[in-house]
């Protein structure tokens, strides 16, 4: 383990994005913290989180993916593939982190998508734990532990020192170009802070709440429960919860007309939208229930079912802030998972 | 605090229910925390008891839903409704939007809602407990000690510019009836009129490049009540899920704003629950002033049946060519 004063962040942060961008989450202009690139004068935010998930890093929410150029009878295919360089996320919270281990299961699968693939592997993410946890996060829901290490590298901040530790071998990298500004350290100042952070986790109002009942080969016992109709009442169909959320991970692709030829490009999609499931035939899910239903029983069953029981979703807590009918996951677990969560 | 308490509204919804005026209540149910309040529809006593909201928290306009609900309904639909609520109410009736007779409106007084964002701003986050039962906020948070904060501290944006404390529908009203208020709402946009050109643009670039085209915007508008949005449809050719490049983040709100110029009754919902917090009810209420500037004050929702004035001829109104003139000026 390694360490440097908080005050040496700026010329740590040079020293990093000589080799590359880097990206940290930043003050925005509306007082939320954004990830933003760094360039001189870019603070880290204290923020517990970013309303934006840093999902955007691997699987931004439009990508172009191909040109076609007509001339003539030619057709021209141009690569205009532009995820090939180096980049460093900072900050990420564990959380964060654990939702690209969600996304790497759906991407890095046979077929694997090359677009993801070479995101992540030009990426190196930091991950920061957490020290200040609010109400509404639950990420113990899902194992997750909120001052762990996890990424390539971690990093814990307390009030006057940053303490680092490598964790992969892109991780020694990056290290590696930060030794002159760091020192090396023991754990004892780290240990404390986990102390302090899971008494803290231990306070949290969402902290029983459980996946006892959920996970794959549940589809039957909760497909037709009535309470998905209570549960979707209110529901606007609009994407917000989708769009905020770390592992939703569904998009469109569609062709957008040059005049001369196509891109060809992909845009995150959300199942909470009307014509998200519309085919030549029409749309299996007429109403917002249906679609509702998808997006949790997705995220709660079968998921885990065709994912060696890991839920598909992290605890972030981002819906539970920004859905404008307060209507999110805690709750559907509450309502749908029966006595363990009452 | 509301003058109106919860139980009045309890009383009444459990009495409109068990004489069966009504078959359901459109009413805001408990959330996890104190503030996550959500729109509900409940049809038993039991069930309000239990559930039932009525706080500073309980900023959600329920007309919309009376469009969907009204469909499904055999009889009629209990809805509370606050003053800037009833706009939204009229002008949805104005457009045919929901069958007036499946609907009993209650007109309750509203004294402002709160925004949470704001009580995070200042007390800090990880809030646990908000109490707004008293004459101030008192709040819990996971790091400090209780604090004691000024409603006026952390009213929303819109209630801070509250145009009227009058009911302009119901069928009955809980409580005294308010007055239209003499708000400030153009002060902002005042304040967009005195840029530059190229500072406006600048302002709304850096505003809407937030986007995240969730849509939450529009799907809460009461104005926008459309079937199929253009913007959601695949066959209108201009269907579009994320913004390509600036100019189409641009382009779904300048589009929108056209869209329910004249039937904005500026309720302020879509910045309420924009969660990039841009603040899109600027973009109607220009609209709004211009309108008001061109044609005469005019406030959508006022009452039912009204010609807006785009939608209406009359041989006074102004030349299309002076609307230009005066819009190359203040460009």
């Amino acid at each position: 383990m390694r360490k440097c004063s908080l005050n040496k962040m700026d010329a740590v942060f040079a020293e990093i994005a000589k080799a590359g961008d880097l990206y940290l989450p930043a003050c925005g202009h509306d007082g939320k913290a954004v990830y933003t690139k760094w360039q001189e004068g870019v603070c880290w935010s204290d923020a517990v989180n970013t309303v934006r998930s840093p999902k955007d890093f691997f699987f931004p929410q439009m990508e172009n993916l191909v040109e076609f150029k007509t001339a003539g009878k030619n057709i021209d295919i141009i690569d205009i593939r532009d995820e090939k360089a180096d980049f460093v996320v900072f900050g990420v919270r564990p959380c964060d982190v654990k939702s690209f281990e969600v996304l790497d299961r759906v991407f890095l699968q046979e077929p694997v998508d090359s677009y993801y693939a070479s995101r992540r592997e030009h990426g190196t993410v930091v991950s920061v734990a957490c020290t200040k946890p609010v109400e509404t996060c639950f990420c113990t829901t899902f194992g997750i532990d909120a001052a762990g290490a996890c990424g390539d590298v971690t990093v814990w901040k307390t009030e006057t020192e940053v303490f680092w530790q490598a964790n992969t071998e892109k991780g020694e990298t990056l290290l590696a170009k930060l030794e002159a500004l760091t020192e090396a350290c023991d754990e004892s100042a780290v240990e404390d802070q986990q102390e302090k952070t899971h008494a803290i986790m231990n306070k949290l109002p969402l902290k029983d709440l459980s996946t006892e009942s959920f996970g794959g080969g549940k589809t039957n016992e909760f497909f037709n429960a009535p309470e998905w109709k209570e549960l979707s009442e209110a529901c606007l169909g609009c994407g917000t919860c989708t769009f905020v959320c770390p592992t939703c991970q569904c998009y469109d692709i569609k062709d957008f007309n040059t005049g001369n030829g196509v891109v060809r490009f992909r845009c995150w999609d959300s199942c909470m939208y009307s014509d998200f499931t519309k085919m030549a035939h029409g749309n299996p899910r007429l109403t917002q229930l249906e679609r509702f239903r998808q997006r949790f029983m997705h995220k709660l069953v079968y998921y885990p079912e065709n994912n060696d029981g890991l839920f598909s979703c992290v605890g972030c807590g981002r819906c539970l802030a920004k859905c404008p009918i307060s209507m999110n996951i805690v709750k559907v677990m509450k309502k749908i998972g029966g006595k363990e969560n009452e | 605090m509301q003058k109106i308490s919860r139980e009045q509204l309890i009383d009444k919804a459990v009495s409109l229910l068990s004489n069966n005026t009504v078959e359901a209540v459109l009413g805001w149910k408990k959330g996890e925390f104190d503030y996550d309040v959500t729109p509900a529809l409940f049809t038993s006593a039991d069930k309000l008891a239990a559930e039932f909201v009525w706080d500073d928290f309980c900023g959600a306009n329920f007309s919309k839903y009376l469009v969907k609900h009204t469909k499904k309904a055999e009889g009629k639909i209990l809805v509370f409704l606050k003053p800037c609520d009833t706009y939204s109410f009229n002008q949805l009736l104005t457009e045919h939007r929901f069958d007036r007779d499946k609907v009993y409106a209650v007109g309750i007084p509203c004294d402002g809602m709160v925004d949470i964002d704001k009580i995070k701003t200042l007390c800090g986050e990880g809030i646990v407990a908000v109490d707004c039962t008293g004459d101030t906020l008192r709040v819990n948070t996971l790091y400090d000690d209780e604090k004691a904060i000024n409603k006026e501290d952390v009213l929303a944006e819109r209630c801070l510019h509250c145009k009227s404390k009058k009911h302009v529908a119901y069928d009955e009203l809980l409580g005294e009836d308010g007055e239209v208020l003499a708000s400030n709402r153009f002060d902002e946009i005042e304040k967009l009129e005195a840029m530059t050109p190229d500072e406006r643009f600048a302002f709304w670039q850096n505003e809407l490049s937030r986007c995240i085209r969730c849509n939450a915007c529009r799907d809460v508008c009461p104005a926008c009540t459309c079937e199929k949005c253009v913007f959601a449809n695949p066959d209108s050719g201009v269907e579009n899920k994320a913004a390509a490049n600036s100019f189409e983040e641009k382009m779904f709100h300048i589009i929108r704003a056209f869209h329910v110029a004249g039937r904005c009754t500026d309720c302020g919902e879509c910045s309420r629950v924009c969660p990039q917090n841009i603040p899109l009810h600027l973009l109607n209420r220009k609209f709004i002033k211009d309108i008001n500037t061109f044609y005469g004050e005019y406030q959508a929702g006022a009452e039912v049946g009204s010609r807006a004035p785009l939608v209406d001829y009359t041989t006074e109104d102004v030349e299309p060519g002076e609307v230009f003139d005066r819009g190359d000026q203040d460009a």
